[in-house]
């Protein structure tokens, strides 16, 4: 870069900026990273055949729709060197597994490389799940399979002995989050034949804007820069506009295993967890 | 009068940026975030007796010890701090170090434990740890989110705008973060292989 270039304090000054955005996004890079919630079990860490994936994501189903509560069974394939503890809570709190504020998730956490498993309670399940019970789940049902080398049917034997217990009766709010969820899915039902596609009116309409102001100025040359709008707009407007959104509830109601998305919950050490 | 809508609603709009609302919302998060810690520090308070009694059943000849979590313990609750003085650090490194000892006496009961297997295998001793250990795990949690908050808080109050909202109105004093150690930690601990066998 020689100085007598007139732009040659402007390039420094970019390559100063260019150096510090890249400081900043390897700090943030190497921020604690969590799997991605793929469902109501994300095996990363592959302990589990198809159809073991398939029976516990059943038994969380059935449990959700008993209760409102969320069961979630994560196999880690890397603690990237933090306790189980710690890990757990932040999972937790970054799924957001639970109903928001009931906070009523839990999420069986099993570390094969670290050989950790703990019982991550949410703070609204921590009177019905205890430290002393999760603790007994972990000693009694989960680490003699472990310790025997049959990691699937710990996990199952773990998750089931969980929902058994997440039979308890659910209470008054998280009643009003289930009967508020059927009420939803009967609606939905009888009005899938006759309901009014509002998503597809108002597109219809922005799309009739668009074209009626693509064809005043088409003769003037600006096909191009009338032409942007529609795709700008499509790109923002899905997640919105789309007929997803139930009143500000994210329980997908047990429609099926693609649309599983923790209630906001949160966690706050509640649990146990056992080593082999 | 014509004036007096868009100049209330320019000094409403002023003060808004000036933090008149989001420095109490800041205030009260870390009130609520302290009473977590409290929460938590009270539950072990309240697991120890129970603790005692089981260790004291199974195991002869560790009664100093014993009366020395009981004394911790008997300190640690009988000081509380109140929301209201989150920002005098007198008050919190007393309650901090109240704490702290009784964590120092609990991991040395806790230690000499460790030579009673037959204590070690009763289940309802088992419990207990899995109970502890659970409300260890909650504490340090509370600490870190009220650490959290109060970091937020002492931003807020410092930074522009909201500090001159800070100054003019409230006279807010930046609150003090929960430093979670033990009496002597700043001292490396000395080993001694001296009197192994």
């Amino acid at each position: 870069m020689s100085p007598s270039l007139p732009c040659s304090r402007l390039e420094r000054w970019l390559l100063l900026i260019a150096v510090v955005a890249m400081l900043c996004v390897a700090a943030a890079a190497h921020a604690q990273t969590f799997p991605k919630l793929t469902g109501r079990v994300v095996d990363d860490a592959h302990l589990l055949s198809q159809q073991q994936v398939d029976q516990l994501t059943q038994l969380s189903q059935s449990v959700e729709q008993a209760s409102s509560r969320q069961l979630v069974v994560a196999t880690i394939p890397d603690l990237q060197g933090y306790p189980i503890e710690d890990y757990g809570y932040k999972l937790g709190r970054a799924w957001g597994i639970g109903q928001q504020g009931i906070n009523n998730g839990i999420i069986l956490i099993v570390a094969p490389k670290e050989k950790k498993v703990r019982i991550e309670v949410g703070y609204g399940l921590e009177p019905i799940m205890t430290d002393a019970l999760s603790s007994m789940i972990i000693q009694n049902d989960i680490l003699p399979k472990f310790r025997a080398g049959d990691m699937a049917g710990g996990i199952i034997a773990g998750a089931s002995a969980i929902a058994d217990q997440l039979k308890a009766p659910p209470d008054e709010a998280e009643q009003k989050v289930v009967a508020a969820a059927n009420a939803q899915r009967q609606h939905q039902q009888s009005s899938d034949g006759g309901g009014v596609p509002w998503a597809l009116i108002f597109w219809l309409i922005v799309i009739g804007f668009m074209m009626a102001s693509r064809f005043s100025h088409g003769r003037r040359g600006h096909r191009y820069r009338g032409g942007m709008w529609p795709i700008f707009l499509w790109g923002s407007g899905f997640g919105s506009g789309s007929s997803w959104g139930s009143g500000g509830s994210s329980w997908s109601g047990g429609g099926g295993f693609s649309g599983f998305s923790g209630g906001g919950g949160s966690f706050g050490g509640g649990g146990a967890s056992g080593g082999w | 009068m014509k004036f007096r809508t868009p100049v209330m609603l320019a000094a409403a709009l002023t003060l808004g940026a000036c933090g008149i609302n989001s420095i109490p919302t800041a205030d009260e998060n870390v009130k609520a975030k302290w009473a977590d810690v409290q929460a938590d520090y009270q539950r072990r308070a309240d697991l120890i007796p129970n603790l005692v009694a089981t260790v004291k059943g199974s195991v002869q000849g560790e009664d100093k010890i014993l009366t020395d979590v009981i004394n911790a313990r008997a300190k640690a609750t009988s000081i509380q701090v109140n929301a209201d003085d989150l920002s005098d650090p007198n008050k919190m490194a007393q309650f901090q170090q109240a704490q702290g000892q009784l964590n120092g006496s609990l991991s040395r009961l806790l230690a000499n434990v460790e030579a009673y297997p037959q204590l070690k295998s009763q289940d309802n001793f088992q419990t207990l740890m899995s109970q502890l250990e659970g409300t260890e795990n909650r504490i340090t949690i509370a600490i870190r989110d009220y650490n959290q908050a109060v970091q937020g808080y002492n931003t807020r109050i410092r930074t522009f705008p909201d500090a001159i909202g800070a100054k003019v109105f409230y006279g807010a004093k930046p609150k003090v973060p929960y430093q979670a150690t033990t009496p002597g930690a700043q001292n490396a601990p000395t080993v001694d292989f001296g009197n192994m066998s």
